[in-house]
């Protein structure tokens, strides 16, 4: 996207819906966003029908401020809670069928490849635990599998909370959810060491208390999955509802899970850490240089 | 290995050598593909000179897919299609294409192609029967998502117990979905209607998927005579930013892109919004009209038009009622025959003209249900005084004898296929 397609022509700015301005003059394209100046512009996210006090949107708001490039990235989605906000940010989104994201994301990134060589374009897979684990897994797996080079975050509520909390395969054995009347018979499933197993390039786990870290861990995962390969960004983001867990303890509740059992993780290929490097390397010299005359 | 015993050389059950080595890098300027040089869709189906040649049915795929300017294809194996795939992944080796791989399986494949196609590129894929259906959840949401595609369907049997033969009950589930459907009768279809599928579907008023049909077997692994252009022309690239939609691409203004209704807010849709966007749908079938008339010559063919008995069929049915009707001449009777090219948009008021005057209809069908036989009887149904016969029909890999249309031409449909007498006597 252009940056000049995204102003205002002049003499329309007193038309524009105040949203629009906002982004214009505030918004997070074609420069670094810090967590800090989240709610500095209007619309990353807005008006989004999720519960009061779920942790999936305070980390998706969040997520976003961390995309590198966001007036170049498209964000995928399946069926679930995830989608209402996502679909609400100001960045492109497609909404497909269940469990196709990572299909949709191996065709879409490589078509925007083939149009626009000399420009990254990022592709971001954001579903949930039943989307990206159940229905989705042989799309995800194979996506791995071909080293496809896109991100896949997936919003780990443990539970199907979109059609009313019904036990998901990354559901911790024995919980008692729908579905599950006698508490889930097997383990939650371990999508990190499926990802290990799979090769992928950056591998990270998180739980939504910290927002500087899920910034710069979303930021590290889309740089990666631009030049080494597929990334993957496991988050957990309790569904306060179906867990019963009150509003106001629902941060309490992400801080007794990160230290019991969800703590911050990274794996990182060695090839991913070079690359890593390099671009800070390329930054610093870039700042050392100053600004071209 | 031991000094004097030969290399071994391993090789499939079909006798190719398995090789596990790179394929070799090709000089990309010096390829015949580098030389392609683009021209008019009209030149290409029209103008350009025709060379014939005698090829199957996958192989007069491919060469539609040299000159479609193809810019990815995503495939999977599944008999009787690997064949068309296999041969456009040649193409891609050749440099003929820009990407190509094999999915996971038909449903990834199909969200694949989808995702191709939201970017903007040039995207195939094709399948056959069971494949089909497998994918049949995202096909259904491609026209929505207004992606000009193209799906290629070799036919055969979808239902238990297995069976690869050929058989177009399939068919009968890409109808409604909003997709445009265009049944190949031979080879020389199955090399023009890809093409001039991807034209029509790319057109702005159209902007929508396009899937071209053959019965497999009869056409993909039979060869037929295919008049071809020369290799070295090709269809203009595919021009994203005259359709109807505007792509995933991140070049458009983003604020508004997908957070408004109709697109993405799912149960709290109005239904008013949801209904607007299917009736918008099949205005677009409707629009590839002019275009089909204009590209495939006509959404229908008519053979001895006025005739008092018509066959209406499509795909290779119309082949076997073409030789009905030359055994029927030979007896001295005059049989008229329409062939279906385009079953969506479906030729209503081509139809109707064509059957208006008939005493006597029948609809050869290579399925079980009948389902072309149910289009016909519902577009006819006040506009002819005509029998209209549903049958013959064979399937499950059965070929259909001239002879068995010619029964229905001579016979009552009692005569020719059912009995008075209860079973149990």
């Amino acid at each position: 996207m252009s940056l000049e397609t995204l102003k205002i022509s002049p003499g329309f700015e007193s038309y524009m819906p105040k949203e629009y301005v906002d982004l214009v003059e505030r918004g997070p394209y074609g420069r670094e966003v810090k967590v800090s100046e989240m709610g500095t512009f209007k619309e990353i996210l807005e008006e989004h029908p999720m519960c009061a006090g779920c942790a999936m949107t305070l980390f998706i708001r969040t997520a976003l401020i961390g995309l590198p490039a966001p007036e170049h990235t498209v964000i995928l989605g399946t069926a679930g809670c995830g989608r209402l906000a996502l679909s609400q940010a100001s960045i492109p989104f497609i909404y497909g069928n269940y469990g196709d994201t990572n299909g949709v994301a191996s065709g879409l990134k490589r078509g925007l490849g083939i149009r626009f060589p000399n420009q990254q374009k990022d592709v971001v897979v954001m579903a949930g635990d039943g989307g990206l684990s159940d229905i989705g897994f042989s799309c995800v797996m194979h996506s791995w599998f071909r080293k496809e080079k896109f991100t896949t975050v997936m919003l780990d509520n443990e539970v199907y909370g979109n059609t009313g909390g019904q036990e998901s395969g990354m559901t911790n054995k024995g919980v008692v959810l729908k579905m599950a009347p006698h508490g889930k018979k097997f383990e939650k499933m371990d999508m990190i060491g499926l990802a290990k197993t799979a090769g992928v390039a950056y591998i990270a786990r998180l739980a939504p208390t910290n927002p500087t870290r899920i910034a710069n861990t979303i930021r590290k995962a889309v740089l990666i999955a631009r030049e080494v390969g597929p990334t993957y960004v496991q988050a957990y983001t309790s569904c306060n509802i179906e867990y019963a867990i009150p509003t106001p303890k629902v941060m309490d509740d992400a801080r007794a899970v990160e230290k019991d059992r969800y703590g911050f993780m990274e794996i990182i290929s060695d090839e991913a850490k070079a690359y890593l490097e390099r671009i800070e390397q390329e930054k610093k010299a870039k700042a050392v240089a100053g600004p071209k005359a | 290995m031991a000094e004097g015993l030969e290399t071994e050389v391993k090789t499939n059950p079909q006798g190719d050598v398995i090789t596990t080595t790179e394929a070799p890098k090709k000089e990309q300027k010096e390829s015949k593909a580098a030389k392609q040089r683009v021209v008019t869709p009209e030149h290409l189906f029209f103008e350009a000179p025709r060379t014939k040649t005698f090829i199957t049915g996958s192989e007069a795929a491919k060469e539609a897919i040299r000159r479609a300017n193809v810019d990815i294809a995503i495939s999977y194996p599944i008999t009787p299609q690997s064949e068309t795939m296999q041969q456009v992944g040649y193409l891609y080796a050749e440099g003929y294409l820009k990407d190509y791989y094999r999915g996971e399986e038909e449903y990834g494949v199909m969200s694949a192609v989808a995702g191709a196609s939201r970017s903007g590129v040039r995207a195939l894929t094709a399948t056959a029967g069971p494949g089909l259906m497998r994918g049949m959840e995202v096909i259904t949401s491609w026209p929505g998502g207004r992606m000009p595609l193209l799906l290629m369907v070799m036919c055969r049997v979808i239902n238990a117990p297995l069976a690869i033969q050929p058989d177009n009950v399939e068919l009968s589930y890409l109808l409604n979905c909003g997709i445009l459907v265009f049944h190949a009768e031979n080879q020389q279809d199955f090399y023009d209607f890809p093409l001039k599928a991807y034209v029509i579907a790319e057109k702005c008023e159209v902007t929508l998927p396009a899937a071209v049909a053959v019965d497999g077997f009869f056409v993909t692994h039979a060869r037929g005579w295919v008049e071809l252009p020369p290799e070295d022309i090709k269809l203009p690239p595919r021009d994203c930013y005259h359709e109807a939609v505007p792509m995933m691409d991140n070049e458009n203004p983003p604020a508004r892109l997908s957070r408004d209704a109709p697109i993405q807010k799912s149960n709290f849709i109005s239904y008013q919004m949801h209904a607007s966007w299917q009736q918008e749908i099949w205005a677009a079938v409707d629009r590839a009209r002019p275009w089909v008339k204009k590209y495939m010559g006509g959404l229908i063919e008519v053979v001895n038009p006025g005739a008092d008995t018509m066959i209406v069929a499509s795909g290779s049915a119309v082949s076997q009622s073409r030789e009905a009707v030359r055994q029927a001449s030979e007896r001295g009777d005059r049989i008229g025959l329409v062939k279906i090219r385009s079953l969506r948009p479906w030729p209503t008021q081509e139809l109707i003209e064509a059957c208006r005057h008939a005493k006597r209809i029948i609809v050869p069908e290579f399925n079980c249900v009948g389902w072309l036989a149910k289009e016909v009887r519902s577009t006819l149904y006040g506009h002819t005084q005509a029998e209209i016969v549903s049958g013959p029909r064979v399937f499950g890999g059965m070929s259909m004898p001239t002879e068995l249309i010619l029964e229905y031409l001579y016979k009552t449909p009692n005569e020719a296929r059912l009995t008075d007498k209860p079973l149990s006597i």
